[in-house]
């Protein structure tokens, strides 16, 4: 197998272009999300203490990725994935029979992105988090 | 309903009152998330469970809206309130308008 | 520049990035509370190789992958295990059996999987699990024999391999089995497909490296069949050896073929000595 230094360039330039081609979507994906928290907020302002979101810095694999939310006293907690094809993953609402307002599950994240958690708390503002999950393509068979 | 739709529930067979217990949940399911093609390049409709809802002797515990990122056979981990002995009653919602559901009684 | 294949595949395994640790971890893996054998003293078919140390899959994954195995619970292939279960039971073919007429419940299978794949002497055939399955549909049964890798199949190796959970790894590799053993053992060495890698390419001389990635391991099959989160179903040996070799750019063997049937039997004897861990989860 032989590569030119030209044909080497060829393949960087490539790959770096290829690269770059998610952002624009990226950026689309961005404008629906907010469009679709002000739905679930009603447009108030999201504060940033009250909510948590437990996901792994670098998931094996983007179909199955552990993901946890929390939110004390809270009455319901919107989880977004942001580069998604479509941004939704789950509403939690917790009854009062719940002992606490945390709730586990696995969800499945198209590319590296940012996970979006916003929860309704007990006085009714809003809070806002996000933890940003990398999912790694492997060499074998993805 | 989908083929071969199973729930499975984990919850502690007894419990101290007022005691917070952890459940776990899982139910066979494929969540067809209806962004997939069929190898003619067909698109393969959305198929999934909507809906899942957890009730202690009849209050709610926890509602969850479930979206096609909910993974395939999905989970769900959460706590509860055991102020007295009863039931826990689980409900999944599915696209076709199945039903599937599941009941642990806890003793305290 | 001329590349020679060793350097093509130095290229292709790049090293550790930041984020990764190299090599296996040192977790424990206990299921359910019960411990794991997954690194073991190396046993006889991995003389001549340089590893001292048979090591389970299970080290090479992260966390989160590793976790959903330890609890049975969490652990979606025992869906299929209680699915399996059920057919157990349930009286299909000409004979008006189930699994249960001959062998009573699921749990009379404990040490099966252990030691699959077997020399089968009224056959005078090497037998994986799944042949034997089938032969007892087929034989015993009449009723129709489960396509080789299929869900039903799948959900029946992983109700009776988790039989066997956390007993040692110890199939045969005398007597008849030694010409199946040394074909399989030929096979894991031969380089295929256009990249020319043989499983030892990435598995003996390579785990713990990455290839992109992917954190390679040694390849070791002790966990299957595995429900792997890529497939969000139950995969089994065969099917990763196909995958493995087409990754190579090759044709590949077929699930069930004599090929795959004798390399089972030389990969599953270099993990002679790990607990078996199916049905694992991997990524």
């Amino acid at each position: 197998m032989t590569f030119t230094r030209r044909e080497t360039l060829a393949i960087g330039a490539g790959a770096a272009l290829t690269a770059m081609l998610p952002a624009a979507g990226f950026a689309e994906a961005h404008a629906d999300l907010e469009a679709l928290i002000s739905e679930f907020t009603g447009g108030a302002e999201t504060g940033a203490d009250g909510v948590t979101i437990n996901a792994p810095e670098i998931a094996e694999n983007g179909n199955t990725v552990p993901i946890e939310v929390s939110a004390p006293g809270a009455t319901a907690i919107a989880v977004y994935a942001a580069g998604n094809p479509t941004p939704p993953v789950a509403t939690f609402r917790f009854g009062p029979m719940a002992a606490a307002q945390t709730a586990s599950t696995r969800i499945r994240l198209a590319r590296t992105q940012d996970v979006v958690a916003v929860a309704q708390l007990a006085d009714g503002s809003f809070a806002r988090t996000v933890a940003n999950v990398k999912v790694t393509i492997g060499g074998c068979g993805g | 309903m989908a083929d071969n739709v199973k729930p499975r529930v984990k919850v502690p067979s007894s419990a101290s009152a007022g005691e917070e217990i952890v459940i776990k949940t899982l139910i066979s399911h494929p969540m067809e998330s209806g962004q997939r093609k069929d190898s003619d390049g067909n698109v393969i409709p959305r198929s999934i469970i909507n809906r899942f809802t957890c009730d202690f002797n009849g209050e709610n515990v926890i509602d969850v809206t479930m979206e096609p990122a909910i993974s395939t056979n999905p989970y769900f981990e959460f706590t509860a309130k055991v102020p007295e002995t009863g039931e826990f009653k689980f409900t999944w919602y599915d696209d076709d308008g199945s039903v599937y559901e599941d009941s642990k009684t806890i003793t305290v | 520049m001329k590349f020679t294949m060793t350097s093509a595949l130095a290229v292709l395994i790049v090293s550790a990035p930041m984020a990764f640790a190299g090599g296996a971890d040192d977790d424990v893996l206990s299921i359910d509370g019960v411990e794991m054998t997954s690194k073991v003293a190396a046993p006889p078919a991995l003389a001549e190789t340089g590893i001292d140390t048979a090591i389970s899959g299970w080290h090479f994954r992260e966390d989160d992958t590793q976790a959903m195995q330890t609890d049975s619970f969490d652990n979606p292939a025992m869906l299929a295990v209680e699915r399996a279960a059920d057919v157990w039971n349930t009286v299909e073919g000409t004979e008006g059996k189930s699994c249960a007429t001959c062998h009573e419940g699921p749990e009379s299978m404990q040490g099966v999987r252990a030691v699959y794949p077997k020399w089968n002497e009224t056959a005078g055939e090497m037998r994986t699990l799944a042949m034997q399955i089938n032969a007892c549909r087929t034989e015993n049964m009449g009723a129709e024999a489960y396509k080789y890798d299929g869900g039903d199949m799948t959900a029946m190796e992983a109700l009776i391999t988790v039989q066997s959970q956390g007993m040692p790894v110890n199939v045969a590799t005398d007597g008849p089995a030694a010409e199946y053993w040394e074909k399989g053992k030929e096979i894991y060495y031969t380089r295929y497909g256009q990249l020319e890698l043989s499983c030892a390419s990435c598995h003996e001389q390579n785990y713990g490296n990455y290839i992109r990635a992917d954190h390679l391991s040694q390849g070791q099959i002790n966990g299957f069949p595995t429900y792997r989160l890529k497939n969000a179903g139950l995969v089994q040996t065969h099917n990763r050896f196909r995958g493995c070799i087409r990754d190579t750019r090759a044709e590949t063997f077929s699930t069930g073929s004599p090929e795959f049937i004798a390399l089972e039997l030389y990969v599953a004897s270099r993990g002679n000595g790990l607990s078996v861990e199916g049905p694992s989860v991997r990524q």
